[in-house]
């Protein structure tokens, strides 16, 4: 009987616990989305913004957030899951591999503002490049590559072990068999790893403040060069992402309709984290049913 | 009881009369033993695997058979504190130095574990993998030797419309069989079968037998079994572990009607273990 109702207890404060998180992530969504959606309009997407007037729009910012999370990406992904193919499969249990790992872990916690600060030191002033994207890139892979490290080295422990054995037994290689066996399984739960860093990077501000910077020049986005200067894809060249944006708009903004220009930046952020989160794991499955040949 | 007996020995004395007795070996361990860190596992043992038979090792768990059977094609390791002394001579050359050529050894000499552990792939896939890796490529060639080695794993009229299916969807019975198959595919020498048939039903386990004493033709079969009809069914000898001590080999005949040990009588008449 007593047993019963603590179970009953139980039941009801888990659900309680679920309600509640979701009711919280309902009502954020709806508040970002409800306030910020009347602004979103092709026009806001597509024209650059302005220091002074009315009516600008936020098409550089959006255009540096993807671009940043995009070379972010290309540099953390392979460091991230070579470190995880190291520690999951290379490093001989011991004190220094205890002593990288909790290396790793401090890293992952460390305040991104810190990591900002770093960067200025670092990748702006010491390399003399200024505020650039390539800076802001690599001030947010020191801040998301433990995170990668981290699942990676799990996604590659949790796969199982007679698998392993079966590709060695036939006398294969151990890297042929990281390569087409270990990593193969190992991937939807790295792909899932990758997405949630991916959504740090794109909302992440303080890192950047200091090393991406809060201007960006006047792009013209016909010119495909990545060496000039104007050019959208040039990665020397300063640039504010839509999170900086919505910092700056807001603590220093000139600009008469700072509302309604952080307010729709807000929705175009959660929506962008949302659409990126659906298409990288719709994409994520493609890929494994043709690996595991399941329909 | 007593016909069945005379029968038995009666063929055999054929067999002797027509065959000649001399078997060749293809194994031979001396003094063997295995360490994990501080602990002996195998206590210096020493015996000749026959060519072209089955050899049973049988004993209760944690006598040492799993672990002499992985240390022949060195799958032991794996486990960084896995040790082993004494020599296990293939063709001449002691498998255990370190010299050999890990990769090309267990090309030669296969192995197929307890727990079916087919790769999440499609089934055709499963048998290409490993020979994708050792440079063949052609797709005929591939073809070829998938179907080869699915007819003789006795899978093929089972599975010959779905290659292109995951390898997952297949019963335990036929998962184990791909993975004999896939094993078959490598053409090794040895193939060393860590109790094939125990996670599996009995007539799944009864294909899986008659699979094995027809691989004899072509392979020399080590396998570790806890099912003493299994080992009386299917081998030719059998080695009993106790302790980390090889207590008794002989002929599996032998070993089942008149072992010289009594250990191994108290055993196989199921008395402990």
């Amino acid at each position: 009987m007593k047993s019963k109702t603590a179970d009953r207890i139980a039941t009801g404060v888990f659900i309680a616990i679920a309600i509640i998180i979701i009711s919280i992530l309902v009502g954020l969504f709806s508040y970002i989305l409800i306030n910020g959606f009347k602004y979103i309009s092709w026009d806001f997407l597509t024209t650059p913004s302005s220091n002074i007037r009315a009516g600008g729009g936020i098409r550089d910012q959006l255009f540096n957030s993807f671009y940043i999370l995009l070379i972010t990406m290309i540099i953390a992904i392979p460091l991230g899951i070579g470190g995880g193919i190291y520690m999951a499969e290379y490093a001989k249990p011991g004190k220094v591999t205890d002593i990288i790992r909790s290396c790793v872990e401090v890293l992952s916690s460390l305040p991104s503002i810190v990591i900002g600060m770093f960067g200025l030191l670092v990748f702006v002033n010491t390399t003399g490049w200024g505020y650039t994207i390539l800076g802001g890139a690599l001030a947010l892979t020191v801040f998301n590559l433990p995170v990668i490290v981290r699942v990676s080295e799990d996604a590659i422990l949790a796969v199982p072990r007679e698998l392993k054995e079966a590709s060695l037994a036939l006398g294969i290689t151990r890297w042929h068999t990281i390569k087409t066996v270990i990593l193969p399984s190992a991937f939807p739960s790295i792909l899932t790893g990758i997405i949630l860093a991916a959504g740090r990077v794109f909302g992440e501000a303080a890192a950047l403040l200091f090393t991406a910077g809060l201007s960006t020049p006047r792009l013209d986005y016909a010119n495909w060069n990545p060496f000039s200067p104007q050019s959208p894809l040039n990665i020397f060249r300063p640039a504010e992402t839509l999170a900086v944006h919505i910092w700056s708009v807001n603590t220093q903004g000139l600009i008469p309709d700072v509302e309604e220009v952080s307010n729709g930046s807000a929705a175009v952020l959660v929506i962008s984290v949302l659409l990126f989160n659906l298409l990288a794991r719709w994409i994520g499955s493609l890929i494994t049913k043709k690996i595991t040949a399941t329909k | 009881m007593v016909t069945t007996f005379l029968e038995k020995e009666s063929t055999d004395q054929i067999l002797q009369s027509t065959v000649p007795f001399q078997m060749e070996n293809i194994l031979k361990v001396n003094n063997l033993e295995i360490f994990y860190g501080e602990k002996r596992a195998v206590n210096g043992i020493s015996l000749d695997i026959e060519k072209n038979a089955i050899t049973a090792l049988i004993g209760p768990s944690g006598c040492g058979k799993s672990t002499f059977l992985r240390s022949i094609n060195r799958m032991n390791d794996l486990i960084p504190e896995a040790r082993a002394e004494g020599q296990i001579l293939y063709e001449d050359l002691n498998i255990l130095s370190e010299q050999i050529d890990v990769v090309a050894l267990r090309k030669e000499i296969g192995m197929v574990f307890q727990k079916p552990n087919p790769f999440p792939k499609s089934i055709y896939e499963n048998i290409t993998h490993a020979l994708k890796f050792s440079g063949i490529k052609k797709k005929s060639q591939l073809d070829e030797i998938v179907e080869e080695s699915l007819i003789k794993a006795a899978l093929w009229d089972e599975v010959k419309d779905r290659l292109h299916k995951s390898a997952l969807s297949l019963s335990g019975g036929q998962q184990q069989r791909l993975c004999i198959a896939r094993t078959i595919a490598m053409k090794p020498v040895i193939m060393l079968l860590d109790e094939p048939s125990s996670a599996l039903d009995p007539i799944s386990n009864a294909k899986v037998e008659e699979l094995i004493i027809d691989l004899k033709k072509d392979y020399s079969i080590i396998i570790v079994t806890h099912n003493m009809q299994q080992a009386s069914r299917i081998s030719d000898k059998t080695a009993f572990f106790f302790k980390g001590d090889l207590i008794e080999y002989d002929s599996t005949e032998k070993i089942f009607t008149n072992p010289s040990v009594k250990k191994t009588e108290e055993y196989i008449s199921g008395r402990f273990g």
